[in-house]
């Protein structure tokens, strides 16, 4: 392969990284909207993160269709062949975790101001975790950090933690009272969404590490998808 | 099973220009070897140590041996002429004989002692169906070869080493001088060979040994330095010298 040739490739996957960081920050900051719109009943903000779904959705588009093109005409070989086969792994996991945020965005507006269930406090906890994982995963992805996406899917104990407690906190609240079962079931969504992007995390990092070594690996997960009921 | 085993093999030519260094290597049989690498690494070098068109050069030393189903051919007591009807070479450039279609493949034959006409018919057709030629030439056979165009002219020299039905095939760059739609036609071919015969190719891009590959072997100035399946090899090469190669950064 030509040296210029050779350029042209490293700028194209460069570019791709910085897509790919600016469409994993959007999601982010989806994730974290999405919670405080409805803790705080904002519904400009959720109504803002619902619609925004599109442009994810739109970018996650434009990014595939980018590498593809990128894989076609530059015939890329070992680990840059890895990163352009990742990055349409990844594009599609940010995506879903944009329509998780999506998710709760609609459950946000379908509550309104009603007053949020004290679990909320654990909802925005997981929140926050899954957006500080998911913005590290990225950057363990474009940094080719296999050490640090080595590392992050342990974090997901501490979500499925939450998630377990949040469960059976609400659990408790429908038993107890019938007029909190429709908070605390849209609450239990919210949850359930929260969980189920972490594990789309965890996927990001079971790329990167690909990435860098080759090796398809699975981390451990207890509440596997495939298991979930 | 492993139709060539290269062992401990080294080569230096007079002019010090090119040399191998202890290359050991296994060829497997009916499958698609690939010597690839930079330019001065020596894959040309070896693959004519496989027929011993080496002889032909002037190379000051060589040791290792080369078996071929057991047997060494460097050795004094080798038939060169033997071996060269067992081990078939095409090379970069299509050199036709400047006879018809049909004489460029019973040529060989008849130089070989074959007198049965009927054999030679039927290996006329069979070695241009083999080399994916037959359909374009069998209504003009008895046209001079040299009207054909470069990729036909080609396969030509792939269907007269067929002809003499070897066990093993060289090609050395073999494509290089052809179209994509010519080069896609030879690759083709190449693969359905390699049900009969141990078939052995300097690619003449990386592409070329990624499409092609069973059997990748990297070769860099005159050292075998990975080989590994074509899968693994332009996937998730081993050495950094091969990552750095097969993704362009030299070479």
């Amino acid at each position: 392969m030509p040296r210029e040739i050779r350029e042209t490739l490293d700028r194209k996957i460069e570019d791709h990284f910085k897509v790919i960081t600016d469409l994993g920050s959007i999601v982010e900051q989806a994730i974290l909207g999405s919670v405080d719109a409805l803790h705080h009943g904002d519904m400009e903000l959720a109504r803002e993160i619902y619609n925004n779904d599109q442009i994810i959705n739109k970018k996650r588009y434009e990014l595939e269709a980018s590498a593809l093109i990128t894989v076609a005409t530059q015939q890329p070989m070992a680990i840059d062949l890895r990163i352009l086969a990742s990055i349409l792994d990844i594009a599609g996991e940010l995506e879903r975790i944009g329509d998780y945020a999506k998710g709760i965005a609609r459950i946000a507006m379908r509550l309104g101001d009603q007053t949020p269930l004290q679990q909320m406090v654990h909802l925005q906890k997981m929140a926050e975790l899954t957006a500080d994982m998911l913005h590290r995963a990225i950057g363990a992805f474009v940094e080719l950090d296999e050490k640090t996406a080595l590392s992050i899917p342990k974090e997901d104990d501490q979500i499925d933690i939450l998630y377990n407690k949040v469960y059976q906190e609400l659990l408790d609240l429908m038993i107890n009272d019938r007029d909190n079962i429709d908070r605390a079931t849209f609450h239990l969504w919210v949850a359930h969404n929260l969980e189920r992007g972490a594990d789309r995390v965890t996927n990001i990092c079971e790329r990167t590490v690909f990435t860098t070594s080759g090796e398809l690996i699975e981390f451990d997960r207890s509440d596997d998808e495939s298991e979930a009921f | 099973m492993n139709k060539i085993s290269i062992q401990n093999f080294s080569l230096q030519y007079s002019d010090g220009t090119e040399s191998l260094r202890n290359i050991s290597l296994e060829i497997p049989a009916n499958q698609i070897t690939v010597l690839f690498g930079p330019a001065g690494g020596g894959k040309s070098s070896l693959l004519r140590v496989l027929n011993r068109l080496n002889d032909l050069a002037d190379v000051t030393h060589q040791e290792g041996k080369v078996l071929l189903d057991g047997e060494d051919i460097l050795s004094l007591k080798t038939d060169v002429i033997a071996l060269r009807r067992k081990v078939g070479m095409v090379f970069a450039r299509p050199v036709v004989l400047p006879f018809s279609i049909r004489e460029n493949l019973t040529y060989g034959l008849e130089v070989a002692g074959e007198k049965d006409s009927d054999r030679i018919n039927g290996s006329v057709e069979n070695s241009l169906q083999q080399a994916a030629l037959w359909d374009e030439v069998k209504d003009r056979l008895d046209d001079p070869a040299i009207a054909l165009s470069g990729g036909q002219q080609q396969r030509l020299c792939l269907a007269r080493v067929l002809a003499l039905e070897p066990e093993v095939i060289l090609l050395d760059e073999p494509t290089s001088g052809l179209d994509p739609i010519s080069t896609g036609k030879v690759e083709e071919s190449l693969q359905g060979l390699k049900q009969d015969y141990t078939i052995i190719l300097v690619p003449h891009s990386v592409q070329q040994a990624a499409r092609t590959a069973d059997l990748a072997a990297f070769l860099l100035q005159g050292e075998l330095v990975e080989v590994a399946s074509g899968d693994t090899m332009f996937t998730n090469p081993r050495d950094q010298r091969t990552q750095d190669y097969v993704q362009g950064r030299f070479g």
